[in-house]
């Protein structure tokens, strides 16, 4: 079990619970604002972007290649930015703050 | 003023996503979606990968959950179809009797696959198409099941190659019957059919072009014996059919919309009658870069235009001209493309220098960039698509040599001083 949080553009704080896949599946299950998911998680399309709370980047680790291949030209990446389609939920995951980016 | 009603017909990607969309642009009024199909809208594409081949439910694959539809107070009318639409009236008619009058309708109604008319087909056993959850279902059941594993799949496109590619993987004897001398003819250059039929070949999966089926038999242990027209005959346990779709129109003929290689819409989504609006496979529409009038299967298409509808509806004005892009995923291999390659007239293939197959197509007319292909290659996706929405002139020498380092500024044409 993992607790996440994620803040939306406008500030709305959501903290859901999930026990198994992908960060984005757990963000489009609780209707989080910004996360679409379009491609249905393959890293397609770049639609579920967040950034990783500064102090959090311990449990989440670092973006995939494919991640920082298909965020390299979005001006609005920097180096917490991860595709969350690509996170899984594990415990390690637990306490994490994430920022969506649209 | 009564309450504004806006009905959907059609809950997959494009109906589902306009939904949501308008909800999002603050639309106030009712807003009713139907769809025959029973399962809570879901994602299409992995159905012929990740989903056929993984032990998953169908609700790990929603677009969006249940809750979501009742957060944002949108009515979802599944298993139920839409059989009239009353123009003067403006309401709809359901296959239960019941009717719906609409302020605004939205045709998100799809397409369906293509059952061709070979001879035997309709009385073959273990017949599939592969479009909706149910399709997979019944695929999955079939395989848990059969002693004899051996798969026909007629059609070399990219439904077919990933059906192919995941019915592999989960042990079965598959031989692909395509009817062009190549795979992927109608999409892609032949360097990629190539690529994709040594794939599959490496994988021990037969694909076999050329091959127009003319027959089929079925013997009383429900064989099938799938006999092309060269004389070739192939024994299958179950057939898959992956020959394309054709578009649902009969609603918008109805209504008498303007429809030609699907229904025709403007830059907003609309259909030839203001308050009706056509979105996702059915639509014929025109690409202003490419200049040209065309239909796409696509998630990206579905999507867009959702969005450009939804925008609409509440004024705020903003029109379709996304460069369209796709994927395709089959074994470990991530095909990304943009663009439209029609009309290429020179292709450049860039090979990157590393040990695992990472490569990307170029197609140009001219100086002008068309399309990428990019095969375990996110980066010359993104790199492509940038240089085609700013329509920005690559220097093809410096694209060509591996060494030039992968980053926009690198493949720049210097202007001429």
């Amino acid at each position: 079990m993992a607790k996440i949080t994620f803040v939306t553009k406008d500030n709305q704080e959501i903290t859901v619970e999930g026990t198994s896949g992908s960060v984005m599946e757990l963000a489009v299950k609780n209707n989080v604002k910004g996360i679409d998911g379009d491609c249905g998680g393959v890293c397609s399309c770049a639609t579920c972007h967040v950034q990783v709370d500064a102090a959090h980047t311990d449990k989440t680790g670092v973006a995939s290649e494919i991640e920082q291949d298909m965020l390299e030209l979005d001006d609005d990446a920097n180096e917490y930015s991860r595709l969350c389609c690509q996170l899984q939920v594990t415990e390690a995951m637990d306490g994490v703050v994430l920022n969506v980016v649209k | 003023m009564s309450e504004k009603v806006c009905v959907i017909i059609g809950a997959s990607h494009a109906g589902v996503n306009f939904a949501f969309s308008l909800r999002k642009e603050g639309f106030e009024g009712k807003i009713i979606m139907y769809d025959k199909d029973p399962v809570l809208p879901y994602h299409r594409p992995p159905l012929s990968k990740a989903y056929l081949t993984a032990d998953t439910s169908i609700e790990d694959n929603c677009l969006k959950s249940k809750d979501s539809y009742l957060d944002e107070n949108i009515t979802l009318n599944l298993g139920v179809e839409v059989i009239d639409i009353h123009k003067e009236s403006q309401k709809i008619i359901l296959n239960n009797g019941e009717e719906q009058h609409y302020n605004y309708l939205i045709l998100a109604t799809g397409a369906r696959p293509i059952i061709p008319p070979i001879s035997g087909l309709k009385e073959a056993k273990h017949v599939y198409p592969l479009r909706t959850a149910g399709d997979v279902s019944n695929i999955k059941k079939w395989i848990s099941t059969a002693d004899s594993k051996r798969v026909v799949v007629i059609g070399g496109g990219y439904i077919g190659l990933e059906t192919a590619a995941s019915l592999k993987k989960m042990g079965t004897h598959v031989v692909v019957l395509e009817r062009e001398e190549r795979i992927l003819a109608r999409v892609t250059a032949p360097v990629m059919s190539e690529f994709f039929q040594k794939l599959h070949t490496d994988k021990d999966v037969d694909i076999l072009t050329s091959k127009n089926v003319e027959s089929i038999n079925t013997d009383e242990e429900g064989v099938n014996t799938v006999q092309c027209s060269d004389g070739s005959s192939y024994a299958a346990d179950m057939i898959i059919v992956g020959v394309g779709v054709n578009v649902n129109v009969s609603l918008a003929k109805k209504l008498n919309l303007e429809i030609e290689n699907g229904i025709k819409v403007n830059e907003y989504t609309q259909t030839s009658l203001q308050n009706v609006y056509a979105i996702g496979d059915n639509t014929y529409h025109y690409n202003p870069h490419y200049k040209n009038w065309i239909r796409l299967e696509s998630v990206q298409n579905a999507v867009d235009q959702a969005k450009v509808t939804a925008a609409h509806i509440v004024g705020n004005e903003k029109i379709y001209d996304t460069i369209p892009w796709f994927w395709s995923d089959q074994y470990d291999v991530k095909l990304q493309m943009v663009g439209l390659s029609q009309g290429y007239e020179e292709l450049i293939v860039r090979k990157e220098e590393t040990e695992s197959i990472k490569f990307s197509v170029w197609y140009f007319k001219g100086d002008e960039l068309l399309a990428v292909d990019a095969i375990n290659n996110a980066k010359a996706y993104v790199i492509g698509t940038k240089f085609i929405k700013e329509n920005k002139v690559i220097d093809k020498d410096k694209l060509k040599d591996v060494t030039t380092i992968f980053k926009p500024a690198n493949l720049m044409m210097k202007e001429e001083v």
